[in-house]
């Protein structure tokens, strides 16, 4: 019954978050400046993550091909393909379930018992959608990006590690990279990126919004942010491969 | 003016407040007194609509608030101001950020107009060359005079005022007090204080409402008081040795 309070409660608050915005410009305003808060402040942490996991991919690849009939593009293909797939858009995805998920629950549960969303409310300001929108916007329009980035770097990461450790030439690893590269493949990590995004968000939000109580409260719904975004991320991981791969 | 018609509020069976019945008049400031917990804060919630009272109805000029659409609902707000106990500024804008706030999210006017009705409130409230400073970076009382410019910015009709001198000295509360005064008269607004501050009420209240017990236990004007036979509100107005000085000196004894 909880689970479905929770559900239904999440849907009527998104209906409030895509009601008529007061002002377009304001909530524009607001967009803009999430994209920098939520987006690109999590460059670093991306590009980081990124570069190792494609050098590890590429290592652990070769290390586990023992058989001489596999050819050595293999280790620039799957580092491709497991980046493009998987790492990419739903790894990050995760990540930055914890990393901007925790703010946006920190951000708007401080506000919540403050009293600033009562002051938003009074003044007949849509609180929902004033806070929440921005960061559905701005994540949704960031996070490709930030994800076309990671596909790039992780290809990279594992380019340097395999030719840096000489375990692999940089000509075949480029070869494996451009081996049956179907494009729809990155349409896929995509929409994928873009439904974690919406998750992240509004996820995060659905519980920033609904605290009660004081920090230590703030604290639970940062962290409840972080674990039911992520649950919800994976169970969608799943239900898009099915739909869009199968 | 504003009428309460029978209102009453429960939450999970637990009755808190019953069968309110008031009306608080224009250009009045009117005092909601009672002990912590009485229910005086769910009473201003429910008038502003940020609770659903159980039974009955909140009357804004004749017109009853749950009766509005949710547009009607927007534009009435508007005309609302309200400072908050904890001032409730939004803490990653700047004092004039915080005050421009409803002026940009609502004003037709230019952003040089804005900008001249913002200077305007602050310097109202005495709140000078402060402009750039965040909330944090401002006294509790400085805190209040900025969320009482917020409040006045869309010139509202209706002030509602949530335990004014929480956390201040005596000295700041009568400034603050004097202000809501001034303001109720400058403005002309129905002005609503939630207090239990017995200097505030003996400073600036024209009408008393006492919650006691989940109802309006009695209400009347502040000369009133001490003439009152009503021994709830004697306990709780007299309770400290000051006050009962002051209702010795009142009754000339």
């Amino acid at each position: 019954m909880a689970l479905l309070f929770h559900i239904g409660r999440y849907f009527m608050l998104l209906g409030e978050v895509f009601s008529k915005p007061e002002r377009r410009s304001v909530y524009w305003k607001r967009t803009v400046e999430e994209m920098e808060l939520l987006g690109v402040k999590s460059l670093g942490i991306v590009s980081l993550l990124s570069l190792f996991m494609g050098a590890v991919i590429a290592i652990q690849t070769k290390t586990n091909i023992d058989s001489p009939l596999i050819p050595f593009y293999v280790v620039g293909f799957t580092v491709r393909q497991s980046t493009i797939l998987e790492f990419s858009p739903t790894i990050i995805s995760l990540i930055l379930a914890g990393k901007v998920g925790s703010t946006i629950a920190a951000e708007i549960g401080s506000m919540r018992v403050r009293e600033q969303i009562d002051a938003l409310d009074i003044m007949g300001v849509n609180s929902a959608g004033y806070l929440i929108l921005p960061k559905i916007l701005a994540t949704a329009l960031i996070n490709p990006f930030l994800i076309i980035i990671s596909m790039f770097l992780s290809i990279f990461g594992g380019w340097m590690a395999g030719v840096f450790t000489g375990i692999i030439s940089s000509e075949n690893y480029i070869a494996g990279v451009q081996w049956d590269f179907d494009p729809y493949i990155v349409s896929y990590a995509l929409v994928k990126t873009v439904v974690f995004a919406v998750i992240i968000a509004t996820v995060s939000a659905y519980q920033g919004y609904y605290t009660r109580g004081g920090t230590r409260e703030v604290g639970i719904s940062s962290t409840r942010a972080v674990v039911y975004s992520d649950v919800v991320i994976l169970i969608a991981n799943y239900l898009l491969t099915q739909l869009l791969l199968l | 003016m504003i009428e309460v018609r029978g209102l009453s509020k429960s939450f999970d069976q637990v009755e808190v407040l019953q069968d309110i019945n008031a009306t608080f008049k224009k250009g009045r400031v009117n005092q909601i007194i009672g002990k912590s917990g009485s229910g005086k804060s769910v009473l201003a919630k429910c008038i502003v609509g940020l609770i659903r009272p159980t039974q009955g109805e909140v009357v804004y000029d004749g017109e009853s608030f749950q009766a509005m659409d949710k547009e009607r609902k927007k534009l009435l707000r508007q005309e609302i101001g309200m400072l908050f106990q904890s001032s409730a500024l939004f803490d990653s804008l700047t004092v004039l950020e915080n005050v421009l706030f409803p002026l940009r999210m609502f004003a037709t006017q230019s952003e040089h107009e804005m900008r001249e009705r913002a200077d305007f409130c602050l310097k109202r409230v005495n709140i000078v060359g402060q402009d750039a400073k965040y909330p944090a970076e401002l006294s509790g009382g400085m805190q209040k005079r900025v969320g009482i410019a917020r409040a006045i910015a869309m010139q509202p009709k209706y002030l509602f005022v949530d335990e004014p001198n929480s956390g201040l000295d005596p000295q700041t509360s009568i400034v603050i007090d004097n202000l809501i005064r001034e303001i109720t008269e400058e403005f002309d607004t129905t002005t609503i204080v939630i207090t239990h501050d017995m200097n505030s009420l003996m400073g600036i209240a024209d009408e008393v409402f006492f919650i006691h017990n989940k109802r309006l236990w009695w209400q009347g004007s502040r000369d009133e008081l001490a003439r009152s036979d009503n021994q709830e509100l004697q306990d709780f107005i007299f309770a400290g040795s000051l006050m009962r000085q002051v209702r010795k000196a009142l009754r000339g004894e």
